[in-house]
């Protein structure tokens, strides 16, 4: 399936996320639904790119498959993570939680 | 097993257990019944490490009927060809129940009572006796045809990461609808890790009754982790790409391949004739003793206690183990894992994610692999002596009708 760029994955054609396929350093730019975004940090292989604008409360479509909620509205090009979407089920655990440091 | 000998032959000298079936490996187990007994059974087992001398056990003092019959089903597996049991003397782990059944099997099986030998240092020099004897008596084992629906496969995740689902897991899935096609039974569990899946799922099932079975069966894994607090998500997978359960649950799903689910086992449960299996091992009933999965280890143990002969391990991030009893084959869908962890990694199927193979590629060289595992080939964490276990408290009830498939 193609991406608009060659480092990102596209699953499947009805996904709204695409896959990061290789690690890139801070300040890679990738084409993504016709624009240019520039990435700040570092992006590691397997994260999630969104594929298109995304409203807050909207699913988070992987593979044809829900794997969450955006928690607020996500721009076309940003990272999709831990920071704007959450799970339908159960909620994810952090290291910070466990020690008492709130991120 | 079903009798049909006509599926592909893997190897021509198996061995052949007095109960008829076969394994791929000839392992003497030396089994603490209690943690007491933990540090003497390791010294007995530590000086035989390169012979195919492996240590189990069970911690608690306490009485658990699902620890006695892992424990009854791990010292009669196809790879197991003798026992030695350490108990320290007092613990309420029986003892002569599971020495007696264990050699009704037709395996030899000893015991040793620390506190009747006369404490650490005698027991360990009678310990070493015995496996003597007990290695002696394995190597006499007779050896036999064995061909691929004898085998079963097991398969796990661990450390994941996004490529799991990407890339090692379906290469997993696309190697056991290769196996299942030719007769063997294959293994898939993790039902916390199916949450989010149970429409799938069922839609797969075999039977109508199945399908029930297997959606109660998530459900199950929902509730049970939902009051746990936690799901099945360790901070290393948000590191590794993954934000939720769910997201990590389609990822594990796709190492069930595509085929129908033919059965639904507890720990312990052996499948009767080849075909696709959902292990379940979450406990039932209330939430007793903790997690239903600790760690990788424990629901690897578990996947043997069923009689896998072999497990097949995706790991993204990159885990390290083996297992006592049954190899461990690591696939590992992350190119970046495979270049760091070469020597612990079985097959890349990050190989995916470059480019430079396609999904049947990376299945056709699981499956090949694993019947050169089976074939007595050593995986990687073999040669590197990993031989983990893990076994804790839990509860089950028996599987009920309309959980196995039907055996003509």
């Amino acid at each position: 399936m193609p991406s608009d760029d060659p480092r990102l994955l596209r699953l499947h054609s009805g996904d709204n996320i695409l896959i990061v396929a290789r690690s890139l350093p801070a300040g890679a730019v990738l084409s993504v639904g016709g624009a240019q975004v520039r990435h700040a940090e570092p992006l590691p292989l397997g994260f999630k790119i969104a594929a298109r604008d995304i409203k807050a409360g909207e699913k988070i479509v992987k593979y044809t498959t829900s794997v969450g909620s955006a928690t607020r509205d996500i721009a076309l090009g940003e990272v999709v993570h831990l920071h704007n979407m959450k799970s339908d089920y159960i909620p994810t655990w952090t290291r910070e939680q466990g020690s008492g440091h709130e991120h | 097993m079903s009798t049909n000998s006509t599926s592909p032959l893997i190897r021509s000298d198996a061995f052949l257990r007095p109960d008829g079936r076969k394994g791929i490996r000839n392992i003497v187990v030396v089994a603490y019944l209690v943690e007491c007994g933990h540090h003497v059974a390791r010294e007995i087992a530590w000086r035989f490490r390169e012979q195919e001398v492996h240590l189990i056990g069970f911690s608690g003092c306490y009485p658990n009927a699902y620890a006695y019959r892992m424990m009854k089903t791990l010292c009669t597996h196809p790879n197991v060809g003798g026992s030695l049991f350490i108990s320290l003397g007092c613990e309420s782990f029986d003892r002569r129940n599971l020495v007696k059944e264990v050699r009704e099997s037709g395996r030899p099986a000893e015991v040793l009572v620390i506190q009747q030998e006369g404490g650490t240092q005698k027991t360990i020099a009678a310990g070493v006796e015995k496996v003597k004897a007990l290695r002696a008596l394995a190597d006499q084992c007779p050896r036999a045809p064995m061909h691929i629906h004898e085998l079963i496969v097991g398969t796990v995740c661990g450390g994941s990461d996004a490529t799991s689902g990407i890339a090692a897991n379906p290469g997993i899935g696309h190697a056991f609808d290769l196996m299942v096609s030719d007769g063997a039974a294959c293994i898939f569990e993790e039902t916390g890790e199916l949450i989010g899946c149970e429409a799938v799922l069922e839609a797969r099932a075999a039977t109508p009754e199945l399908a029930k079975i297997l959606h109660e069966s998530v459900d199950k894994a929902a509730k049970y982790y939902g009051i746990m607090g936690h799901g099945s998500f360790a901070p290393g997978n948000a590191e590794g790409g993954l934000t939720t359960i769910e997201e990590k649950s389609l990822g594990a799903y796709a190492k069930s391949g595509t085929g129908p689910i033919h059965g639904y086992l507890k720990p312990a449960d052996v499948p009767p004739t080849g075909g696709l299996y959902l292990l379940d091992v979450v406990p039932d009933g209330e939430v007793r003793f903790g997690f239903p999965n600790i760690n990788d280890t424990q629901e690897i143990g578990e996947l043997i206690a069923c009689g896998s002969h072999a497990i097949l391990f995706a790991s993204g991030r990159g885990s390290v183990v083996g297992s006592a009893i049954s190899p461990v084959i690591k696939v590992t869908g992350n190119p970046e894992t495979y270049a760091r962890m070469e020597g612990d990694m079985d097959v890349n199927a990050g190989r995916l994610l470059e480019g430079t193979a396609t999904l049947p590629d990376i299945g056709r060289e699981i499956r090949d692999l694993t019947m050169a595992v089976a074939a007595g080939k050593r995986s990687k964490s073999e040669e590197l002596l990993h031989q983990e276990f893990v076994m804790v408290y839990k509860s089950f009830e028996p599987i009920g009708p309309g959980c196995l498939p039907v055996v003509r």
